[in-house]
């Protein structure tokens, strides 16, 4: 059940990835960006992170892809224009050195089972709520508060950037 | 037991890294862009919960959960940057924005 499970959402975020990048529209776009988020619900939980997995569906398919559409919406984006002829000649380079790194990263993650070992049947590590609100409170109390601080500098810094009125405004 | 070697995950995720790279270093939409780098940190989140599940403890699961705050305040941020952008220029293809283009 577990290898039919993997394939399934492996093939799923990989093929849905690919779709975000090479889609004309960036209403599609984010649509297949959320069923790669998804997908990769699918495999934190196989690999025993539940709570990491509902918190995946919540916060990135939920709310940042919610954030990205509604800007889309604001926006009012026309289709991307047609790269000119000169500037081809930079996104051919830019797919070389993508390849290259993905298949430096290939060779280094398949460096074989006996490194890595195997997804046991039974759960490996389960990340329920429990342990890891435990672990949050105690071993990463400081870091836990610093992200407070973080989120909130980011809602602030959201507002003033979104609400200021700009000289050139026309 | 039929098991999945996990070497397989961080294929993976490889694969969507490279991926996301390649939307970065392609896409003239800056929207789009700022949508392959959620891609890019998302696929470091499964290399982080395959090694929690390699070594048995819950270490990496912790960083997904502070990646993800810190996701979430970058995309707040890198929107309302983008929105402000396309009030002053108009579009948000990010070749005509070059301002700083001497």
């Amino acid at each position: 059940m577990i290898p039919i499970l993997f394939f399934f959402f492996a093939g799923l975020a990989i093929a849905s990835a690919l779709l975000m990048v090479t889609h004309k529209n960036p209403v599609y776009c984010a649509i297949f960006l959320i069923i790669t988020f998804f997908a990769l619900a699918g495999l934190y939980f196989l690999l025993g992170a539940q709570f990491l997995s509902v918190v995946q569906v919540i916060i990135y398919a939920g709310a940042i892809m919610v954030l990205f559409v509604f800007v889309i919406m604001l926006l009012n984006l026309s289709e991307e224009v047609r790269l000119p002829a000169g500037r081809r000649l930079q996104s051919g380079f830019g797919i070389v050195f993508a390849a290259i790194l993905g298949v430096q990263l290939l060779v280094i993650a398949a460096a074989g089972t006996r490194v890595f070992g195997r997804l046991s049947g039974d759960t490996p590590v389960s990340g329920t709520v429990e342990r890891l609100g435990a672990a949050l409170f105690s071993t990463y109390l400081y870091p836990f508060e610093i992200a407070s601080v973080l989120l909130l500098t980011g809602i602030v810094g959201a507002i003033i950037l979104g609400s200021k009125k700009l000289p050139k405004e026309q | 037991m039929n098991a999945i070697p996990l070497n397989f995950f961080l294929l993976v995720a490889a694969v969507l890294f490279a991926i996301g790279v390649a939307g970065v270093l392609v896409r003239r939409n800056a929207l789009v862009i700022l949508m392959s780098i959620e891609l890019m940190l998302n696929a470091v989140n499964l290399t982080f919960i395959t090694f929690a599940a390699k070594w048995q403890a819950l270490d990496g699961q912790l960083f997904v959960f502070f990646i993800m705050a810190v996701a979430a305040a970058e995309v707040a941020v890198g929107l309302a940057v983008i929105i402000s952008v396309f009030r002053l220029r108009g579009t948000v293809h990010v070749d005509e924005i070059n301002l700083l283009k001497g």
